[in-house]
């Protein structure tokens, strides 16, 4: 990795490319590759304005052009269902930078590390906010990003950008080996994003009680099977940090949830597709799971 | 012969209009609808597609107005069978009273309040149009059976006079078969149709989603048959022949109207019948258990 990180590019200015972004940007020189060119216009005219949890408006230079910018870390905060093709354009650029990915679900530094040979850092991040328009984020939920070294990079080079992220005023932190908390993560979002997407619930207390709650053990219970037998030790317990969530006092709308009330697909197939694979390869049955599965890809169906 | 009809909704109406064609009959029909209640006793009770006639039938909102009968006909919603037979189990003293009900657990509640009782499943369908007006989409067959120690020769009479009126009904010693096939159906395939917006044609022809509605229906015949119930035909040749073009392809079942127009559906009484004889009789159904959660949830969270 680089020895110094001055520069920054994020690629998918969502939710969390956004957050990302303007919080490094003070700390950083911060670019953004953005899909659309007048995304790219409305960030360098604008700024990126950051509002709830914090207030500022930070400069960024922005490009639709991977070919205009240039990074020591560039990290790819897109959703999963749109990785493979944002890495595509990655592709021959950013030579010397070290990439991050942030996806839910497993495999997305697969999916980066086919289109190049960038050393590359895992993350999962467990922050949220909404995103109220090109160049407007709210910052709702100050929970960690969680990095770890995937390919070529090191514990330290994990600390480095945890580091980085600490200092521009998100929470972050580094681990010598990801996948436990990944896979924490992966249960717990394969089973709070489906509930909330098929029942149109928020994360609320229906996730921790009564007969949904059970619901929600089940299928944590089949994940643990799973994170069992592919020979992962859990970092979080997914049914811990479900019941803590719900006590935040704020619902939080997971963004499945938002997706299939938008009629927009959804990340089923990277997060419990992801996860009722694994199952599969190591022989776990996970038959709610794969019915959830079904069930959402059977909704996404039913928008045309 | 005097007979009431409790809860004239869609299949109230088909029995009430029918049954009001026979000279030998009087038919009464309790309907907590006041304008369907007013339009009935200004013009009689009028049926239009599938046949059409017109039945002379009291109406009234009032329970108290409710003669001693011979028979009752219950065709509420599942989850008004208590208070609607609370209210008219009086004209029921020295009658039988007959579910013609969606789900389980109909019978033990009428029971707790009229002495006899008939189990009974039918399969004719419409809609009202209007008030006083329904719509006959589906002619069918009904099946009735004696509950508990109600006389075999009541069942039978009833029987005949509902056949003799135009709606085919046979008289059986155990009619738990036909109940059970018709509960399995609907609870394989309602709330699937509910849950994803789809049609019962488009879930079928998802594989992997009718593999789901299989798992269904195999629990479901695992707790009939660990009661000793035999069915009296396969429930997926009845799903396979619903989903052909000619027949009900396009149909949006009436659960995913109900999630459509935010009413409270029968799932409890469907699915969750399923779950509780389940659990009765030692056959596990975590499908049916994982199915009847989400749709509660569905219903939960219209509160938010």
């Amino acid at each position: 990795m680089a020895a110094t990180l001055n520069r920054v590019c994020v690629a998918g200015a969502g939710t969390i490319g956004s957050l990302l972004a303007a919080h490094l940007a003070r700390v950083a020189d911060v670019c953004v590759l953005t899909r659309r060119e007048e995304h790219a216009a409305a960030l360098e005219r604008d700024g990126l304005r950051v509002s709830g949890r914090a207030e500022f408006t930070a400069r960024v230079r922005a490009s639709d052009d991977p070919a205009d910018l240039a990074a020591d870390l560039v990290i790819l905060a897109c959703k999963g269902s749109d990785l493979d093709a944002l890495a595509a354009r990655l592709h021959g650029h950013f030579a010397g930078a070290t990439v991050m990915t942030v996806q839910n679900g497993l495999g997305a530094e697969a999916t980066v590390g086919a289109h190049g040979p960038w050393p590359l850092l895992s993350a999962v991040t467990f922050m949220s906010g909404t995103r109220h328009g090109d160049t407007h984020v709210e910052y709702i939920l100050d929970t960690a990003t969680w990095i770890g070294p995937y390919r070529d990079t090191t514990p330290a080079d994990a600390r480095a950008v945890a580091d980085l992220i600490e200092s521009a005023g998100l929470k972050a932190e580094a681990f010598d080996d990801l996948r436990p908390a990944q896979w924490s993560k992966l249960i717990f979002n394969a089973t709070v994003n489906a509930v909330a997407a098929l029942t149109g619930l928020p994360h609320d207390a229906h996730f921790a009680e009564g007969r949904l709650g059970a619901l929600v053990h089940a299928l944590v219970d089949e994940g643990k099977a799973a994170a069992h037998a592919a020979g992962v030790v859990l970092g979080e317990d997914p049914w811990e940090m479900n019941v803590l969530a719900t006590r935040r006092g704020h619902a939080h709308r997971p963004s499945m949830l938002e997706d299939v009330q938008a009629h927009r697909p959804t990340e089923i197939e990277s997060i419990t597709g992801a996860l009722v694979r694994e199952a599969e390869q190591y022989g776990v049955p996970v038959p709610l799971h794969t019915a959830l599965y079904r069930l959402v890809k059977a909704k996404e169906a039913s928008y045309s | 012969m005097r007979i009431a009809i409790v809860g004239c909704g869609a299949v109230g109406s088909l029995f009430a209009a029918n049954l009001a064609q026979l000279d030998d009959v009087e038919v009464w029909a309790f309907d907590a609808s006041r304008p369907h209640v007013d339009a009935i006793n200004a013009h009689g009770l009028r049926l239009s597609g599938a046949g059409d006639v017109v039945g002379r039938v009291r109406a009234t909102a009032d329970a108290a107005e409710l003669p001693a009968c011979d028979f009752g006909i219950v065709a509420t919603k599942a989850m008004h069978t208590g208070a609607a037979i609370a209210a008219t189990a009086h004209a029921f003293a020295g009658g039988c009273v007959a579910t013609v009900q969606n789900g389980l657990g109909n019978e033990e509640t009428i029971a707790a309040h009229v002495e006899r009782v008939i189990r009974g499943t039918t399969f004719p369908a419409g809609k009202i149009v209007e008030p006083g007006h329904v719509q006959w989409d589906v002619k069918g067959d009904t099946t009735l059976g004696p509950y508990g120690d109600t006389p075999y020769e009541e069942v039978e009479r009833l029987a005949e006079a509902c056949t003799r009126a135009g709606m085919p009904t046979a008289a059986v010693q155990d009619a738990r078969g036909p109940q059970w096939r018709k509960v399995i159906f609907n609870a394989s395939t309602n709330p699937i149709g509910a849950l994803t917006g789809l049609t019962h044609g488009r879930v079928c022809e998802r594989p992997d989603l009718r593999a789901l509605v299989s798992g269904l229906v195999d629990e479901g015949k695992a707790v009939a048959a660990a009661q000793g119930i035999v069915l009296d035909a396969d429930p997926e040749a009845l799903i396979d022949h619903a989903a052909k073009p000619e027949v009900a392809y396009d149909h949006k079942a009436s659960m995913l109207q109900d999630v459509e127009a935010r009413r409270p559906t029968e799932i409890d009484y469907l699915n969750g019948g399923i779950v509780r004889f389940g659990r009765e009789h030692g056959v596990p159904t975590p499908l049916n258990d994982a199915i009847w959660a989400l749709v509660k949830g569905v219903e939960d969270s219209w509160q938010q």
